[in-house]
């Protein structure tokens, strides 16, 4: 994709370096947990930065701001991986990182909006995501803001059925504000998507069910700003998906493209070379 | 004497049904308090009209979504909703809201806490000949099993609608209501004073043999019952357990006390239901008693017009007052 974005290089290299800064907390806090979610956390990370540091409106100083942006992980496993963001923006000290699933810690593999500022919406179960997004959206429209709700989901997700329950809500309830972005890493726990339930094809079945659909590389930052940047009026009446192509286990070479990464722990050694390619990577 | 609807044989047509089904108030009600509560929105899974919400969707278009039949779809965007700060309303029947979309209820609404209230109608056998699928005789069970969320099953259209202004005026969290078809004849004159406050039993009719606690659409029929055994010598006290979680533990204690006999009826299960939850509180407490749960004996509903399937089942009048004979020996 072409770089048709005016954003400073400053702000894309910031998000890179966020990027960067979210997978090396995430195999921080993993390895203290000893078991976690890295594969499908590195392949959202570029996401995360980008709407955190770029797209959405909020303030860390009132969580709850009526009009700020919302942000739901369909996908919450990859919760460790906004964790860190959350912090960095000033949610909450950093230090509460530390507590990362230890009993009674706010911080779970799943995000708890009941115990964590700045989580707009809690889960783990899979598939709720969109359907919370056009409560969300539903709530903007009746209150005359003009915030967008965004979803991320990943391509497992989209076998949920309810996903499509609610994909097709949105459209009829002309959903403008409502971006799911849908993190297609093709891995799933047990293996690779397409070899266990296949979802493609995922544009034409979005397109069908009446959504603006755009694809891009998810790992691509001025992509992700660009997208992100153009995104149709909030005020419009068609719901936007956006399929990013994403790598599980993106930026650590002996996990890419592994579902066995989905969930796992890593030894001393690996924890260091995985810290290293982090660090040298983009 | 009102006019007998509840167990009428002849008019099941659907068009006559929706016609009769007077005690079916969230609509009117939510209409009547959405002036003043903005905040108060409405949803339904292509059975508004069935579950009664039509006249609030009617006068208030913009505020009602039709989700289609997508329950799931519903009650999590509910939630997504209630987060936003309404205070959404959600109905259809039972079945498919407090069964079908059950983990939904869980995760996305009774977890984070939030003021989404669930009206799940046409409980129990009320569906009569539709068939199994859509009885609910588990609703209650699954509702209360779930930290956060209070259960109500008002006896009728007034207590429906009292306990519906009560949520919206100045109650926090999540409800389940569990309400009839709305045919059932009523219990409570409208009237200026509130008779019906979320988790405060009513002692309708006070007895010194035996105490039945009943909920829904079986609190007439308890009442009927206790009518019966008055003739035959028994006095039965009979309570109103619209809120079953959280119960009224007093009445329940007080009845096991005054009366040493406790008998629960319920449209239900006794696994879980009514009979679970005033059982617990009895047991716990150690005051001994008598007791008895009436309702479904953990066996799945047969398919019949309500007529006569709440006959079968012993849950009319005639039934209860010949289950509570049985159960004092008398």
């Amino acid at each position: 994709m072409t770089e048709t974005t005016s954003i400073p290089k400053e702000k894309i290299d910031l998000i890179k370096e966020k990027a960067k800064m979210s997978r090396l907390e995430t195999i921080r806090m993993i390895s203290m947990a000893k078991s976690g979610h890295y594969g499908s956390s590195f392949s959202s990370s570029e996401i995360f930065a980008t709407l955190y540091y770029h797209v959405m409106n909020y303030d860390p100083e009132n969580p709850r701001w009526k009009s700020r942006d919302r942000f739901v992980m369909g996908k919450g496993h990859s919760a460790v991986g906004v964790y860190s963001i959350l912090a960095d923006v000033g949610f909450f000290p950093k230090e509460e990182l530390d507590t990362y699933t230890q009993l009674g810690s706010a911080f779970g593999d799943h995000p708890d909006m009941n115990k964590i500022k700045g989580i707009d919406f809690g889960s783990g179960s899979i598939g709720h995501g969109l359907s919370v997004g056009v409560g969300m959206s539903l709530g903007a429209r009746l209150d005359n803001e003009d915030y967008r709700s965004f979803i991320l989901m990943g391509d497992g997700e989209l076998q949920e059925g309810q996903v499509w329950e609610a994909a097709m809500s949105a459209a009829n309830f002309k959903l403008g504000n409502l971006v799911a972005i849908v993190d297609n890493n093709k891995v799933t726990v047990d293996g690779n998507t397409a070899e266990l339930m296949g979802i493609e094809p995922i544009k034409d079945k979005w397109e069908s069910f009446g959504w603006n659909v755009i694809e891009i590389d998810g790992h691509d930052v001025e992509t992700l700003v660009d997208t992100f940047d153009n995104l149709p009026a909030a005020d419009s009446d068609v719901p936007t998906a956006i399929i990013c192509d994403t790598v599980a286990g993106k930026g650590v070479s002996f996990m890419e493209h592994g579902y066995e990464w989905h969930v796992a722990n890593l030894g001393e050694d690996d924890i260091k070379r995985a810290i290293e390619e982090i660090e040298g990577g983009q | 004497m009102t006019e007998q609807t509840t167990f009428h044989k002849d008019t099941w047509e659907l068009y006559k049904s929706l016609e009769m089904s007077k005690q079916l108030t969230s609509g009117p009600t939510l209409a009547e308090l959405a002036d003043d509560h903005p905040e108060v929105v409405a949803m339904s899974s292509d059975l508004s009209k069935p579950t009664g919400l039509w006249p609030f969707a009617k006068a208030y278009p913009d505020r009602f979504f039709n989700f289609g039949l997508a329950e799931k779809n519903m009650v999590t965007a509910a939630a997504g909703l209630a987060s936003t700060g309404k205070v959404p309303f959600v109905s259809t029947y039972a079945s498919f809201l407090g069964v079908l979309a059950a983990e939904n209820i869980r995760t996305a609404v009774a977890y984070p806490n939030l003021n989404v209230r669930l009206i799940g109608t046409h409980t129990g056998i009320a569906m009569g000949f539709y068939g199994t699928s859509h009885h609910a005789t588990e609703d209650i069970s699954i509702t209360r099993a779930m930290a956060n969320m209070t259960v109500i099953s008002p006896a009728d259209g007034v207590a429906l609608s009292e306990m519906i202004k009560e949520s919206v005026e100045s109650y926090e969290g999540p409800i389940y209501f569990r309400v009839s078809r709305g045919r059932e004849e009523p219990v409570y004159e409208k009237g200026e004073r509130v008779q019906n406050r979320i988790g405060k039993a009513n002692i309708l009719r006070d007895g010194s043999d035996l105490t039945i606690i009943a909920c829904g659409i079986e609190v007439l029929q308890a009442l009927r019952a206790a009518d019966q055994l008055s003739e035959k010598g028994i006095e039965a006290r009979v309570i109103d357990m619209h809120t079953i979680k959280p119960m009224d533990e007093q009445a329940v204690l007080e009845a096991a006390q005054d009366t040493g006999a406790v008998l629960t009826v319920e449209e239900h299960n006794i696994m879980g239901g009514l009979g679970s939850a005033v059982s617990e509180v009895l047991m716990e407490s150690g005051v001994p008693c008598k007791f008895k749960r009436h309702g479904f004996y953990d066996e799945n509903s047969l398919i019949g017009k309500p007529y006569y399937l709440y006959k079968h089942y012993k849950l009319d009048a005639d039934g209860i007052a010949s289950v509570a004979q049985e159960f004092l020996n008398k």
